[in-house]
C-alpha cells in the first residue's frame, strides 16, 4: 500500500520564543510520510510530537519559529507565503485535533461550517457544496445527516463532534490526514467506533494518515511506522512490528511497560463498613425561577447502594456522564442528595455544613485535574497544610511545617519544595501534591476522582503505585472513579459499572473483567481491552 | 423570544417601582427644599408656594399623589423652572441629548472596534502598541479637560468649529460635543475589542478554519470576530444608556440644551419632581438596553436561548 514519499521532514527545529529565552521544543529531526500509509509519532506530553506537524502545517503559536525542510511533493512548506499555504492547508493536507468539544466553531452551523471549506478549495455552487458536504456527513457515518446540517456544534455528542471534524478534513480529498490525538478526550467506546472508521476510511480513499498519540493501543492496531519522540528528538523509529516486539531503545521499552500492573486483594470479610450509602439520588434542578415556568429535572445519580468497607477500594467506572462523579461528591455530602449516607455507622445524610466540618478529614477527595485543583497564588506547602488550620487549629507554625515535609516525603516529593508555586511542577507532581494535601491530614476515607486520568501511562503508573502504597501504610478506603479500565483493574478489589445514573453490574474486580455479565459492561471491556491486549503482547 | 421580552418587560414594572420608591424618598432625606434658597422667602409666600405644589401634605401622601400622577404619565412642573413641566423639560431636552449619544457611541463602536481589531491582529507589534498607549491615554484625559482643548483648538486657533451652542443642530455644533463624549469611549471599545479578540483568536476552532486553509478574512471576521463582539455588547448597553441620557459636563461646557445637566443641578436645587423624572428616563433606559443587550446575545449565540 506504501508508495512514493509524499511529505520529508529534514532536520526540523522548532523554538518557542519566552520571556525566559528561546525553548526548544524540537531539535532537529527528520521523519517521512509516504502517500497512503500510516504513520504514528508517540511520545509523553512535551515530547514535541504535535509541535513537528504543527509546524509543517504552519500552525504555530505566534511566538514559535521553525527551521530546516518540510518538502510536500518537492515544496518547502515552511518557505511557502501565506496564500500558498492556505491552498495547501485543509486541502492536500488536513489536521484533526484532540478536543472535538472546542475544535468546531459553536456560532456556526454544521452544514456552514462544512460548506466552507469545500467552497474554499473547489470551485462548487452553494447548492452543489451543500449536497457534498450531505455526502460526507454519510462517509462519516452520522444519522439524520439531512437535518444535522443545521445543527449546531453544542446539540451533538463529543464523538458525533468528532465525526462532523473528520468530514470537514476529508471534504477535499486530501493526501495526508493529520490526526493529533483524536480520539484522547472520547469514551472508550466512541474511541473503538472513531478509530474503526478512520481506517475504513483509509481504506476507501487511500490517504496517508499521520497519527500523533500517547496511546500505544492505537499506534499496535493502525499504524504501519512509528516514531519515538522524547524530549524534541526521535529516539527511534522502525516498522511497528518490530518494533513492539525488538524495543531497541530504553525508553521505548520504559513507554511500553507503561501500563499499571499489579492487583489488589479484597479485604478480609471482617472489616467493618466504613462508608454506606442506601438508595442515594442526586437530582439537578435546571431552569425554572421567577415566571420561567416548571424547571426541568435531572436525575444523575438514581437509587445507588453501596458499602465500602476498611482498606478496600471500590472502583467506579463509566463513561462520561455517566454519574460517577457526582455519586463520589453526593457519598461525601458535597451535593444535596436523597437517601441514607452512613459514616463508621452515623447517619451523616441530615448533617448541616457545620456538622459535617469535624467529619471532612475523615473524608478527603482528591480530583482529576492536577492545574486546576492547586491555588497557583500559594506555596505548596501552603496548600497542602490549609486543612490542618481548621482541623488542628493548635498546631505552631514548625510544627505545621514539619507535617508538610513528611506528607511530602510520603508522596515521593522532595520537603525542599514546599515554597514553590503549583505552576513550577510537572502534572504528575502536582498530583503527588494534591495526594500529599489529602493525606497530611490523616483522612479514612480518599475519594479519588479520576486522579490519573490527565496523566502520562508512564506518570499514572507510578502514582498507582502511590497510591496502592499509601492505601496500605494508613489502612485507607478508596473510592476510585475512573474510565480507564486498566488502571481501575490494578486498583480496585471490587468495580461499580455505572451507565446514566445507574449501576448496571457490580462485584469484584476479576469477575467483571473475566465474566461481564451485561452487554453494556462487555462492550466497555471489549473496547478497553482491545488495546491493553495489544500492549500486554509486547 | 416574544414571550422572553414580554416577561422581561413585565419584570421591569416591579424594578421601577422599588427605584422611583427608593429616589422619592432618598431626595427627601437630604437637609433643605425646592424654596429654601440664599437670599430667603418670607415664611408666608413659602407657605403658599409649598401649598400650591402639595408639599405640606405627610410625605406618604405626597408619594401616593406622585405615583398616581406617574402613572398617567404626569411627571409633575418643575419647582425650580416654574414656566415648564417636568415632561416638556424632557420633550424638549432628550431629542439633542440623543442624537449626540448616539453618534458619539456609533463612533466609538466602530472606530474602537477597528482600533481593537488591528491591535490584536499585530499583538506585541508597534501597531498594538500605538493603540494601547493612545487607549490609555484616551482613558485617562477627563472630558472637563478634552473639551476645553477641542473648544481652544478647533474654535479659537483654527476657527474651524463653533465654541458652543446648540443653533438647532447644525452639523458644525455637534462635532465638538460628540467628539469629546466619544473619545473615552473609543479608548474603552479598543481595549476590550483588543482583549476579546486576543483570545478569540486563541480558540481551538480557529487553529481548526486556519487547518483548513479558510481565508484570513473568515478566520478573524467570520469565525474569531463574532464570539469576540459579546463582551462589547454587554459593555454597549449600559454606556448607551449613559451616553443617551447626556452629559452634564459635555453640556455644560458646550451649552448644549439637553438633558444632561438636569440630574445635577435638580438634585443640588431639591427640585424633586425634576430629580424624580431624571431617575425615572435613566432607569427605563437602563431597562431598555440591557434587554437589547440579551436579545442581541441570542442573536449572535446560537447556544443562548430563552424560553
Amino acid at each position: 500500500m506504501a508508495g512514493q514519499t509524499i511529505l520529508s521532514v529534514k532536520d526540523l527545529h522548532v523554538g518557542f520564543d519566552t520571556l525566559d529565552g528561546t525553548v526548544e521544543a524540537v531539535k532537529g529531526i527528520s521523519l517521512h510520510v509516504d502517500a497512503g500509509e500510516t504513520v504514528a509519532i508517540v511520545g509523553e506530553s512535551g515530547s514535541g510530537k504535535s509541535q513537528t506537524m504543527m509546524a509543517a502545517m504552519r500552525l504555530l503559536a505566534s511566538n514559535g519559529r521553525a527551521s530546516g525542510h518540510v518538502d510536500y511533493r518537492g515544496q518547502n512548506l515552511l518557505e511557502l507565503d501565506r496564500s500558498g499555504m492556505d491552498g495547501i492547508r485543509g486541502s492536500k493536507i488536513t489536521m484533526i485535533f484532540q478536543e472535538p468539544m472546542t475544535s468546531l466553531d459553536p456560532l456556526y452551523t454544521i452544514g456552514n461550517q462544512l460548506i466552507e471549506p469545500i467552497r474554499r478549495h473547489r470551485k462548487l455552487s452553494h447548492a452543489d457544496a451543500r449536497k457534498e458536504a450531505l455526502r460526507l456527513l454519510e462517509l462519516v457515518k452520522i444519522p439524520e445527516p439531512e437535518r444535522r446540517l443545521k445543527s449546531y456544534p453544542y446539540e451533538m455528542s463529543g464523538g458525533q463532534r468528532q465525526r462532523v471534524m473528520i468530514a470537514m478534513a476529508l471534504a477535499n480529498d486530501p493526501d495526508i490526514l493529520i490526526a493529533d490525538e483524536p480520539t484522547t478526550a472520547l469514551d472508550v467506546t466512541v474511541q473503538a467506533q472513531i478509530l474503526t472508521l478512520l481506517a475504513e476510511l483509509q481504506q476507501t480513499l487511500g490517504m496517508a494518515i499521520v497519527f500523533i498519540t500517547h496511546d500505544l493501543g492505537i499506534v499496535r492496531r493502525l499504524a504501519d511506522r512509528v516514531y519515538v519522540m522524547r524530549q524534541g528528538e526521535i529516539v527511534e523509529e522502525g516498522a511497528t512490528d518490530v518494533l513492539f516486539t525488538a524495543p531497541r531503545h530504553e525508553y521505548t521499552r520504559m513507554l511500553l511497560e507503561a501500563e499499571p500492573t499489579g492487583r489488589k486483594a479484597a479485604p478480609s470479610q471482617s472489616a467493618p463498613v466504613l462508608l454506606e450509602g442506601r438508595n442515594v439520588e442526586v437530582t439537578f434542578k435546571i431552569g425554572g425561577g421567577f415566571l420561567q415556568g416548571q424547571p426541568l429535572l435531572l436525575r444523575a445519580v438514581n437509587h445507588i447502594s453501596l458499602a465500602l468497607k476498611k482498606g478496600q477500594t471500590i472502583g467506579v467506572v463509566g463513561e462520561s456522564g455517566s454519574g460517577k462523579s457526582t455519586l463520589g461528591r453526593a457519598l461525601l455530602r458535597l451535593l444535596p442528595s436523597e437517601g441514607v449516607i452512613r459514616f463508621d455507622g452515623r447517619d451523616i445524610a441530615p448533617l448541616d455544613r457545620e456538622a459535617m466540618r469535624p467529619l471532612r478529614r475523615e473524608l478527603q477527595l482528591v480530583f482529576q485535574d492536577p492545574f486546576g485543583s492547586l491555588s497557583p497564588r500559594m506555596t505548596i506547602g501552603q496548600v497542602i497544610t490549609e486543612g490542618l488550620l481548621v482541623h488542628e487549629p493548635s498546631l505552631s507554625y514548625a510544627e505545621r511545617d514539619a507535617r508538610a515535609v513528611e506528607a511530602l516525603r510520603e508522596v515521593g516529593l522532595d520537603p525542599a519544595m514546599r515554597n514553590r508555586y503549583a505552576h513550577e511542577f510537572s502534572g504528575g507532581q502536582r498530583q503527588r501534591i494534591a495526594i500529599a494535601r489529602a493525606i497530611i491530614l490523616k483522612p479514612k476515607i480518599v475519594v479519588l476522582d479520576e486522579p490519573t486520568s490527565a496523566l502520562d501511562r508512564s506518570v499514572q503508573k507510578q502514582i498507582v503505585d502511590l497510591l496502592r502504597d499509601l492505601q496500605a501504610a494508613h489502612d485507607l478506603s478508596y473510592l476510585f472513579i475512573s474510565h480507564d479500565l486498566a488502571v481501575v483493574r490494578a486498583m480496585a478489589d471490587y468495580i461499580v459499572v455505572m451507565k446514566q445514573g445507574r449501576i448496571v453490574e457490580e462485584g469484584p474486580t476479576e469477575t467483571i473483567f473475566e465474566r461481564p455479565r451485561e452487554t453494556y459492561t462487555q462492550e466497555l471491556m471489549a473496547a478497553a481491552l482491545d488495546q491493553t491486549r495489544f500492549r500486554r503482547s509486547a | 423570544m416574544p414571550i422572553y421580552v414580554f416577561r422581561r418587560l413585565l419584570t421591569a414594572i416591579p424594578t421601577l417601582f422599588v427605584i422611583v420608591t427608593l429616589a422619592f424618598f432618598l431626595i427627601r432625606v437630604a437637609p433643605g427644599g425646592p424654596f429654601n434658597q440664599e437670599r430667603g422667602l418670607s415664611p408666608e409666600i413659602k407657605a403658599n408656594l409649598e401649598a400650591q405644589f402639595g408639599l405640606d401634605d405627610p410625605i406618604w401622601l405626597q408619594y401616593v399623589h406622585y405615583l398616581n400622577n406617574l402613572l398617567h404619565g404626569n411627571f409633575g412642573p418643575s419647582y425650580n423652572l416654574p414656566d415648564f413641566t417636568v415632561g416638556e423639560l424632557f420633550a424638549n431636552g432628550l431629542p439633542i441629548s440623543i442624537q449626540l449619544g448616539a453618534a458619539a457611541l456609533t463612533l466609538a463602536l466602530l472606530v474602537g472596534g477597528t482600533l481593537g481589531i488591528v491591535a490584536a491582529l499585530n499583538q506585541n507589534k508597534a501597531g498594538d502598541y500605538a493603540v494601547i498607549a493612545t487607549a490609555t491615554a484616551g482613558s485617562t484625559i477627563p472630558s472637563f479637560v478634552i473639551a476645553p482643548v477641542i473648544q481652544l483648538l478647533f474654535g479659537l486657533t483654527w476657527n474651524l468649529l463653533p465654541i458652543g451652542g446648540w443653533n438647532d443642530g447644525a452639523l458644525l455644533n455637534k462635532i465638538g460635543p460628540v467628539l469629546t463624549l466619544s473619545l473615552p469611549q473609543i479608548a474603552i471599545v479598543a481595549r476590550l475589542m483588543r482583549g476579546s479578540m486576543i483570545e478569540a483568536l486563541r480558540a481551538h476552532h480557529i487553529r481548526t478554519a486556519r487547518a483548513l486553509g479558510l481565508s484570513r478574512w473568515s478566520v478573524v471576521v467570520k469565525h474569531a470576530l463574532r464570539g469576540a463582539v459579546l463582551p462589547i455588547i454587554s459593555y454597549a448597553g449600559p454606556a448607551a444608556a449613559a451616553l443617551l441620557t447626556g452629559s452634564v459636563i459635555v453640556e455644560t461646557i458646550f451649552s448644549i440644551p439637553g438633558v444632561g445637566r438636569y440630574f445635577v443641578d435638580a438634585a443640588l436645587n431639591r427640585d424633586y419632581t425634576l430629580v424624580m423624572g431624571t431617575v425615572v428616563v435613566i432607569a427605563v433606559f437602563t431597562i431598555v438596553f440591557n434587554l437589547v443587550v440579551d436579545i442581541l446575545y441570542a442573536v449572535v449565540d446560537p447556544r443562548v436561548r430563552y424560553d
